[in-house]
């Protein structure tokens, strides 16, 4: 069971590396080094705010444009094309097929954002000359995001099981908006009554909370995070995951392929 | 214990967007494939061949009914690991090469790790695309998909084969060798059932047929009885329009066209006929077995009034 | 298909079990981070850039930023906190995004300026913010009004409320009282009356909720003070004309009771104690009362609004 799925995933992250997916980070690159460079020039004694605020927020805006739009495609594509006929006539479960897309996208997420953390480093290190203890809180950062970009990645999945590309891509990208806001959503929820107040609170609760996960503010002012928060973020982001592949799992586990 | 084993699979497609309407793709069909049987399905365009390949591979669910395949579910992963399929206009990794395709596939069916490439290698080989081992698939023609259907069907080793079409796009010679292919499965003792619209092929290969017209099973049947119904019989032509006295009295039909007879008479008395005819010294100009053609038989099942199908179409062979 | 049926069920188990799960881990990040995306606006660079990088949805933005400052406020308020630094940065925040919020400058107005814990203590951020809203609001009466209430009421600046109320009250369409509060200050006369006038206006005329319910609270404390200063001059009268202490309000026979007795305004009658003095029954239903309440009476943390206000 393991073994197909890894096999999956791997096959996934081909596609990603032989669709050229990673040329996002030539751009990322050139992002990078001109903020650097420019920067460095100007010097205002703001440039480390500036490389980490740039850097980190290009991190997670790649990352998540690269979640949705693969991860829309990833079920979508193989039922249009029908290359998922010759897979699951063989000993593949559906949910196997799906948890393996899973992992294969997470993993070309991980590698590209592994790469790009390399450049907000470098980046970094040229205009600030060396590091600081605090740098390593940027790490965490880095970390969120692909806590982030699971998360994106199981939402863009799961909608792609039933929708068509382009409403998948829709539904993703407004949920990532939405749980950019979830703390102020369930502040609202809480300031309602009644039956209202029920389905406001469930509805505000099953959104993915990406506020929690997003520190980039707080890390490029040099503020420290603390390890119950990676502790419980980390477990947050795996079991939201978890329950949105369920998920996943449930609608395609019925589905008729075209 | 069958091979196969369709007991009254059911489908009913609902088609359109705003009023959706019932599209009966498949009546209850029920069916046994034998192991080591070659089974051919015939039946038109829009007959229902795919609609009933798909639901045995799990792909789209019943309406209602159910099949075994090797006496098992069709959801069980491990009738899944001794089965193999081929789609119709089989669709592929594009990205991938023929050899990473097939590797890939090879994993996926558990193939053991040591064997999977000498594996590869050979069934590349034995479809002939051994000098397209590592080029990508969306440089290939329609033929080489094809092939690599095949070869991905048969990969694993799989005892039964479901092959949907599988002469489809191939030019005479992939033709063949297909066709040989399906031989060489039959001689290993393989179930193969395929889909086809091409009865000289399904005349030369299969064992038995069945005939489906509009989602309703017409008939079944083994070839060697069908194309006998007219058992015994042979036909026999000569120059001339003499017809022996001997052979007058054979209890046979002659008919007299321009300066050849054409006499049709029991298989039996083939031996005396030819001796008579060599001792009148008339030209022989044919003798033939006669025998409806399987052309015949589909022909007449697929026009035959739909009502009275579904009596024969539980048969089967029991 | 037992086996599709294993894994539907385990899928169902595990999605369920996550959605539990799901909603309890996120309760606890949040209690770890109570208030860290309120936070993030001490970080945030100037307004100018924060409009550009909004893209073009500033007054969206500007609407979170309100929202949020209005539950940072009530989430404190409601559990008797006595600090609320971040108020008046989420509403310069709200207010710069969107000049034209008229409801924010109307809610700082009222919370800014208040010391705790019925606000921020910061009167002068509360003016600072007002007359930013007037600056791009020059025809909102309203915002006129509130900057005479704070210099009025927390600031003791007579002469700028006198100037506010008089500005306000040559808009178009502003209220008649804006002219009668000018002359008030200029006199600096009827102290309670100018009260009881300034917490009417912003009664009727604020459309949030929470200042609403705030200004009825100071209006029915004000009407008690009232009551309890009047009853008691009665009480002093009877005990010099008859040297005791009135058992009842029977025998104060107050006019136009008919020997009945006097109510609060939330229809409970007052009490007549042993020693003379008025209480009111339920003193926690009467925040801001001076006159009233029992001797040795502690108000609880959090003032009391009626959900009826
Ligand atoms: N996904 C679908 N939705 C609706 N109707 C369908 C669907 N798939 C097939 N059908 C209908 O079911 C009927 C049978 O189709 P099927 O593909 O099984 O025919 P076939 O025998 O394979 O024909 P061909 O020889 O052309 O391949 C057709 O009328 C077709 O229109
Ligand atoms: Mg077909």
């Amino acid at each position: 069971m393991s073994a197909r799925i890894a096999y999956i995933a791997s096959n996934t992250f081909r596609e990603a590396v032989r669709d050229r997916v990673l040329y996002n980070l030539i751009a990322f690159a050139l992002l990078m080094s001109g903020a650097a460079i420019l920067v460095g020039q100007v010097s205002f004694g703001i440039e480390r705010l500036v490389v980490v605020n740039l850097g980190l927020s290009a991190v997670s805006l790649f990352g998540i444009v690269i979640a949705i739009f693969i991860g829309i495609g990833l079920v979508s594509k193989e039922i249009e094309k029908r290359t998922l006929y010759t897979v699951l006539s063989r000993p593949v479960q559906r949910w196997e097929f799906i948890v393996g897309k899973f992992f294969g996208l997470a993993g070309t997420l991980a590698v590209n954002t592994f790469l790009m953390a390399i450049g907000v480093f470098a980046a970094l290190l040229y205009v600030s000359r060396q590091f600081h203890g605090t740098d390593g809180w940027i790490a965490v950062a880095l970390y969120f995001s692909i806590l982030q970009f699971l998360m994106m990645t199981a939402l863009a999945l799961f909608f792609s099981s039933f929708a068509s590309p382009l409403m998948a891509a829709v539904f993703a990208f407004a949920l990532f908006v939405i749980g950019n806001f979830s703390e102020d959503l369930r502040g609202f929820a809480a300031m309602t009554h009644g039956l209202q107040r029920w389905l406001a609170t469930g509805a505000a609760y099953l959104l993915p909370n990406f506020s929690a996960l997003n520190i980039i503010t707080s890390v490029a002012h040099e503020q420290p995070v603390s390890s119950s928060l990676i502790f419980y973020n980390t477990i947050y982001a795996l079991v939201y995951t978890a329950m949105v592949m369920a998920a996943g799992v449930l609608i395609f586990q019925r589905r008729n392929l075209k | 214990m069958p091979a196969i084993e369709i007991l009254g699979l059911e489908k009913t497609y609902s088609v359109g967007f705003w009023r959706k309407r019932p599209k009966r793709a498949l009546l209850p069909l029920h069916l046994k494939v034998e192991k080591g049987e070659v089974f051919g399905f015939l039946g038109p365009n829009g007959a229902g061949k795919s609609t009933t390949l798909k639901l045995l591979m799990g792909l789209v669910f019943p309406t209602s009914g159910s099949a075994k395949i090797l006496d098992m579910d069709l959801d069980d992963p491990r009738m899944k690991a001794r089965i193999g399929f081929l789609p119709e206009q089989p669709y592929f990794y594009d990205y991938l090469t023929g050899q990473e395709l097939l590797n890939y596939y090879a994993q996926l069916s558990g193939v053991p790790g040591k064997e999977r490439s000498h594996r590869v290698a050979t069934m590349l080989e034995r479809v002939g695309l051994k000098d397209a081992a590592n080029v990508q698939l969306r440089k290939f023609s329609k033929g080489m998909l094809q092939r690599v259907g095949i070869a991905q069907a048969i990969l694993h080793n799989p005892e039964v084969v479901f092959l949907d079409e599988p002469m489809s796009g191939l030019d005479p010679m992939g033709r063949r060798e297909v066709r040989e292919l399906m031989e060489q499965l039959k001689h290993e003792g393989k179930t193969v059932f395929f889909s086809t619209h091409i009865l000289s092929d399904a005349e030369a290969l299969c064992d038995r047929v069945a005939v489906i017209n509009k989602g309703e099973l017409r008939g079944v049947g083994a070839i060697s009885e069908l194309t006998s119904t007219v058992q015994g019989k042979i036909e026999i032509v000569w120059r001339g329009t003499a017809i022996p006295a001997a052979l007058k009295n054979m209890n046979a039909e002659f008919f007299v066209s321009g300066d050849s007879v054409r006499a049709i008479l029991p298989e039996q008395q083939q031996e005396a006929a030819l001796e008579t005819l060599q001792r009148e010294r008339l030209h022989l100009i044919s003798l033939t077995p006669l025998s409806t053609s399987l052309e015949e038989y589909y022909l007449q099942k697929v026009q035959q009034a739909s009502a009275n199908a579904t009596q024969t179409a539980a048969g089967g062979r029991a | 298909m037992t086996r599709t049926k294993l894994v539907t069920i385990s899928a169902g188990f595990i999605l369920v079990a996550c959605m539990c799960a799901s909603i309890l881990l996120l309760n606890r990040v949040d209690q770890l981070r109570p208030q860290a995306t309120l936070e993030e606006v001490l970080y945030l660079p100037s307004p100018k850039v924060l409009r550009r990088m909004s893209l073009g949805y500033d007054g969206l933005l500007a609407d979170i930023y309100w929202t949020r400052a209005v539950q940072y406020f009530g989430g404190h308020h409601a559990v008797g906190a006595m600090h609320f630094q971040l108020l008046a940065p989420l509403l310069n925040i709200a207010t710069q995004l969107d000049p034209h919020l008229v409801v924010a400058y109307d809610f700082g107005a009222n919370f800014l300026s208040p010391p705790p814990p019925n606000g921020a203590g910061q009167p002068q951020e509360a003016v600072r913010l007002t007359n930013f809203g007037i600056e791009n609001n020059p025809n909102e009466w309203l915002l006129y009004y509130n900057l005479g209430f704070i210099y009025y009421m927390e600031l003791k600046n007579y002469a700028g409320a006198a100037d506010a109320f008089s500005r306000g009250s040559q808009i178009p369409g502003a209220h008649p009282f804006m002219r009668i509060l000018a002359a008030q200050m200029a006199e600096h006369a009827g102290e309670i009356e100018t009260a009881r006038m300034l917490w009417t206006a912003t009664y009727q005329n604020s459309k949030d909720k929470n200042i609403r319910a705030n200004a009825a609270a100071h209006l029915r404390a004000l009407r008690v003070d009232d009551d309890v200063a009047h009853l008691e001059t009665l009480v002093d009268e009877f005990r010099e004309r008859t040297g005791r202490i009135p058992s009842s309000f029977a025998e104060l026979q107050i006019p136009g009771l008919n020997g009945g007795t006097p109510v609060d305004p939330l229809g409970n009658p007052y009490k007549l104690t042993p020693y003379g003095h008025i209480e009111v029954q339920h003193p926690d239903d009467f925040p801001f009362i001076v006159n009233g309440a029992p001797p040795g009476y502690i108000p609880p943390k959090v003032p009391k609004f009626l959900p009826s206000d």
